[in-house]
């Protein structure tokens, strides 16, 4: 069993979340970052900043993990990221 | 003929021979660079040699020989795919499947048994007419079953009636078939080598000089060779690649897991899938019944196994055949596929003008082998994107042309 720290409701079996992709660079709003936004998405071996949801408590947040290793570093609500 | 075998079995002396040469050493120029010596690239090496008559030609491998997703995948061949652009793609590379132990000379064990799909809902069965009849209109071996031919076609299977994955019916392929991974990569590699063309395991691409729009060298931990003209074709990394060659493709890392059991008596002489259940098996010519499914859940790029991927691959595969319930699992493993947005390749042109992809294979990419080595080394040899590769240029995605096969490819592979 994987465990993944909700910000809200502390560590949890990873099949309690959902994965919602890597917090994007590009911007949708702009016409000129449209297609980069839609399906050039962040894929580096490395760190890795991204969306998670907990779902029985919907509670959305950001993890960073690497995305070799596996290793998750660090979990916080969004604007919230720990100094 | 048993007795000519005998006498030679008698005989003392056996010359030895071998199907792939040691890795030579680098020559410091070649006409045509193949960067990762997996089935594609090999393939690709075997019909510019054979076809096109360039023989100079370097594939370089960072591990052995076909160790990456070639090696690690659940042989799936089929053609029933869901836009006219795929299915006449692929309905090319089944045709190539079926005479290639003949054209290589090299038995690839190649078995057309047909692939059945399992529905339970209705909305997976109006996407099965959809699918079937796209197939008939291309010409593929594709038609809806309904359940009594499923219980003809596969007597032990676990129908569920009345229960909460019901079979309501199923797509049958009649096409679809497998092949034998390793045999496939290593005919096309034994015969290219026949040709003169090198093939140098444990070389690493690590980067590429350039000059303009072109590639003038391929960087590797071996050294560096000026190259007249570069295909990608490194399965999981072909992102990574791509950056080393200075531009963005998009594809994304997620694990694919499989397993086999213990080899059992023949039970099952189909491939069956059940798309619902994120569930595919098939029985190997060893009797294991070789098992895999959907993806992982999130973006990685090793390697390793998870107990909750694989827990869910055997609840499939029991749901459809709970007498497997007392059967050993023998091996189990991930390859890293490299995930488009629309569940198809990317094939042709890059940004650079000597500089070919043949990528985005994802989890679906063996039963291409052949066809899309054709395909890449007509389009090196003449310089220009045959009409069937056309449609899956990576600029599709900057024109919004996109190629959907999610629904056709998710768990059938
Ligand atoms: C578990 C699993 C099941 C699958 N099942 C099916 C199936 O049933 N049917 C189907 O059609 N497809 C299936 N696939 C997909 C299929 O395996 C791949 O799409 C296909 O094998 C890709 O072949 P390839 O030659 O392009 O890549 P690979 O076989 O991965 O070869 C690429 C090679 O490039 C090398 N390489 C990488 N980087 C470098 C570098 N920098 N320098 C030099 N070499 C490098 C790698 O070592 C590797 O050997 C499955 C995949 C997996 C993981």
């Amino acid at each position: 069993m994987k465990l993944l720290t909700c910000p809200v409701n502390g560590p949890r079996n990873i099949i309690e979340f959902q994965y919602l992709g890597p917090v994007r660079a590009a911007n949708p709003e702009l016409p000129d970052q449209l297609t980069e936004a839609l399906f050039y998405v962040e894929n580096p071996l490395g760190m890795l900043t991204e969306w998670w949801r907990h779902t029985p408590s919907n509670t959305i947040f950001i993890a960073e993990r690497h995305t070799v290793t596996d290793q998750i570093v660090a979990t916080y609500l969004p604007n919230r990221k720990p100094a | 003929m048993p007795l000519t075998l005998l006498k030679y079995g008698l005989r003392g002396r056996h010359a030895s021979f071998r199907d792939i040469p040691a890795t030579p050493d680098l020559k410091p120029s070649y006409d045509v660079v193949i960067v990762g010596g997996g089935g594609h690239g090999l393939a690709a090496a075997f019909y510019l040699s054979t076809v096109h008559g360039i023989t100079n030609i370097a594939v370089l491998e960072k591990g052995y020989l076909a160790g990456g997703n070639t090696a690690r995948n659940t042989t799936t061949i089929r053609s029933n795919y869901l836009t006219t652009e795929s299915i006449r793609f692929y309905k090319e590379g089944v045709s190539l499947f079926e005479t290639m132990s003949e054209d290589l000379g090299f038995n690839v064990m190649f078995s057309q048994r047909g692939q059945l799909t399992l529905a339970h809902s209705e909305a997976t069965m109006r996407s099965f007419h959809l699918r079937a009849e796209m197939g008939k209109h291309m010409g593929v071996r594709t038609e809806v079953v309904d359940v009594k031919t499923v219980r003809a076609m596969c007597p032990h299977l676990n129908l569920d009636e009345g229960g909460m994955h019901e079979v309501m019916g199923g797509l049958w392929h009649a096409d679809g078939g497998t092949a034998r991974h390793d045999a496939v990569a290593w005919g096309y590699a034994k015969r290219a080598a026949e040709r003169g063309v090198e093939i140098h395991q444990r070389t690493t691409v690590t980067g590429f000089r350039k000059d303009g729009d072109r590639v003038t060298h391929v960087v590797t931990d071996r050294g560096e060779i000026a190259a007249g003209q570069v295909l990608q074709a490194v399965g999981g990394l072909n992102g990574q690649v791509a950056e080393m060659a200075g531009f963005k493709l998009p594809i994304r890392c997620f694990p694919l897991q499989a397993m086999v059991t213990q080899p059992l008596k023949p039970f099952l002489d189909i491939l069956l899938s059940s798309a619902n259940m994120h569930t595919y098996l098939v029985q190997s010519s060893r009797g294991e019944i070789v098992i895999g499914g959907g993806s992982d859940p999130y973006q990685l790029a090793s390697t390793r196994s998870t107990l909750d991927q694989k827990e869910h691959l055997a609840e499939g595969v029991l749901h459809l055949f709970p007498f497997l319930h007392k059967v050993k699992l023998l091996r189990q493993w991930a390859g890293i596929t490299d995930m488009t947005p629309d569940y198809s390749p990317i094939m042709g042109a890059s940004p650079m003008r000597n500089y070919w992809l043949d990528c985005g294979w994802g989890t679906w990419g063996f039963k291409a082998t052949p066809v899309a080595g054709k395909r890449m080394a007509e389009t090196i040899a003449t310089g220009r994107v045959p009409d069937i590769l056309l449609p899956f240029d990576m600029r599709r995605f900057d024109n919004f042309a996109l190629l959907n096969e999610m629904g056709a490819t998710a768990a059938s592979h």
